[in-house]
C-alpha cells in the first residue's frame, strides 16, 4: 500500500512541475537566474547518481582498483558515449565489458 | 501548411515520434526488466510508467523503492531529478495558454523531453498553429504509448533475467549515455564532473543527502563557468542543449 501511494505521490510530483509553469507563468514568470540553473540540473543530478555506482560499487567503500569491475565498464562505456554520441551503443558496450570482465575474473579467479 | 486539420497535425506529431520511439522503447524495457528483478510487483512497475510518465526518475524511483528508502527522499529525488521540466512547460505555455484547462492537464501530462523536442519545432516552424495543439498530442500519445508497451514487455521478461546478469548496472550505463551524449559545452562538464565528485565523497551522508548537495554545488560550479565566460555564447549554440521560449522575462 506505502509503495502505491509513494508511486502515486511521485506521479503528482512530476505532473505538478509538467503543469505549473503552463498554468500561472503569466503571474509569476521565471527569474532568469533560475532559469540559468535548471539547464544544470540533468548534467548534475545523473553524474551525481552515476559515479558513486562506479566508484562506490553496489553502495560500499571507495574503490578505486582493477578488482572494480563496475569502474572499468563504466569507463569504457564514457568513452564509448564520448566517442559514438548513440546512448544504445553505450548500453551494449558498458554491460557487455562488465558481463566480460565478470566471465574471466570467474574462470581464472 | 496552409489547410491544417485536427487530423492532419495529430498525424504528423505521431510521425514526429516516430524516430525518437526507436531509442526510448529498448530503456522502456529495461525500466520493466530492472523495476522487476528489484522486487517490485509486475503491476506496480506497469502503473509507474503510466502514473509518473518520467523515464530518468522511473529508473531511479524503482531502485530507492526496492531497497525501501524513505518516500520523502524518493519524492525529493523524483522532484530534483524532473525539475527540468519546468523549462519545457515555461516553453510551450505561450503556444498554449488559450485552450481550454483539461487540454492544458493533459498536454502538461504527456509533457517529456521526447515530446517537447519535436512539439516545439512545430510550434517555432509557424504556418498555421490553429490546430497544432493535435501535433502535441499526437507526439505526446505516440511516446505515452510507446512507453507503455515497451514496460510491459520488459515487466514481462524481468522474471526470468537472473541477479548473476548485474542488470542493475545499465541504470549507469545508460544515465552514461544520456549525460556523455549531451555535455555540449564546458559549463555542463563541469556542472556534471563537480556534482559526482562530490556525490562520490559526501555519499555516506544520511538520507541521500549527499546527492542533493552534490546536484546544487554541480548546478552552482556550471552557473559559475558560464557566468565567467569572456564572450557570450551565441543564442543558435545553446538552443541545441536548453529549450528556450518565446516568453520575454
Amino acid at each position: 500500500m506505502i509503495l502505491w501511494l509513494t508511486v502515486l505521490a511521485m506521479g503528482l510530483v512530476t505532473f505538478a512541475i509538467r503543469l505549473v509553469p503552463i498554468l500561472a507563468l503569466e503571474r509569476f514568470p521565471i527569474p532568469p537566474r533560475l532559469r540559468q540553473a535548471l539547464r544544470f540540473v540533468p548534467p548534475a543530478v545523473l553524474s551525481a547518481i552515476v559515479l558513486p555506482e562506479l566508484l562506490r560499487p553496489q553502495n560500499g567503500p571507495l574503490d578505486v582498483s582493477l578488482g572494480n569491475l563496475r569502474l572499468i565498464a563504466g569507463l569504457l562505456a564514457i568513452l564509448v558515449a564520448w566517442r559514438t554520441r548513440n546512448v544504445l551503443l553505450t548500453i551494449v558496450a558498458g554491460m557487455g565489458a562488465l558481463w566480460i570482465l565478470q566471465a574471466i575474473v570467474n574462470r581464472f579467479a | 501548411m496552409n489547410s491544417t486539420t485536427p487530423r492532419s497535425e495529430f498525424l504528423a506529431g505521431c510521425r514526429s515520434q516516430l524516430p525518437i520511439i526507436m531509442g526510448t522503447m529498448p530503456f522502456g524495457m529495461i525500466f520493466g526488466v530492472l523495476a522487476v528483478s528489484a522486487g517490485l510487483p509486475q503491476s506496480l512497475a506497469q502503473s509507474m510508467s503510466f502514473i509518473v510518465f518520467a523515464g530518468s526518475s522511473q529508473f531511479v524511483g524503482q531502485q530507492m523503492l526496492g531497497v525501501g528508502e524513505p518516500a520523502l527522499i524518493l519524492l525529493l529525488t523524483t522532484l530534483v531529478i524532473n525539475l527540468r521540466h519546468v523549462l519545457y512547460s515555461a516553453s510551450v505555455e505561450p503556444y498554449i495558454k488559450h485552450l481550454p484547462a483539461r487540454w492544458k492537464y493533459l498536454l502538461a501530462y504527456l509533457l517529456t523531453d521526447e515530446a517537447y523536442a519535436t512539439t516545439i519545432v512545430r510550434y517555432r516552424q509557424g504556418g498555421e498553429l490553429r490546430h497544432a495543439h493535435w501535433f502535441f498530442l499526437g507526439a505526446g500519445f505516440t511516446l505515452w504509448f510507446s512507453w507503455q508497451l515497451s514496460t510491459a514487455v520488459g515487466v514481462f521478461l524481468g522474471k526470468e533475467i537472473p541477479p548473476s546478469w548485474s542488470l542493475d548496472f545499465t541504470m549507469a550505463v545508460t544515465f552514461i549515455g544520456i549525460v556523455v551524449v549531451s555535455l555540449k559545452d564546458r559549463a555542463s562538464l563541469a556542472a556534471a564532473l563537480s556534482a559526482g565528485i562530490v556525490a562520490v565523497v559526501a555519499f555516506d551522508l544520511p538520507s541521500k543527502l549527499g546527492l542533493m548537495l552534490a546536484a546544487l554545488i554541480g548546478i552552482g560550479v556550471g552557473m559559475m563557468v558560464e557566468n565567467n565566460r569572456p564572450i557570450a555564447q551565441p543564442q543558435a549554440d545553446k538552443s541545441t542543449n536548453a529549450p528556450h521560449t518565446n516568453f520575454h522575462e
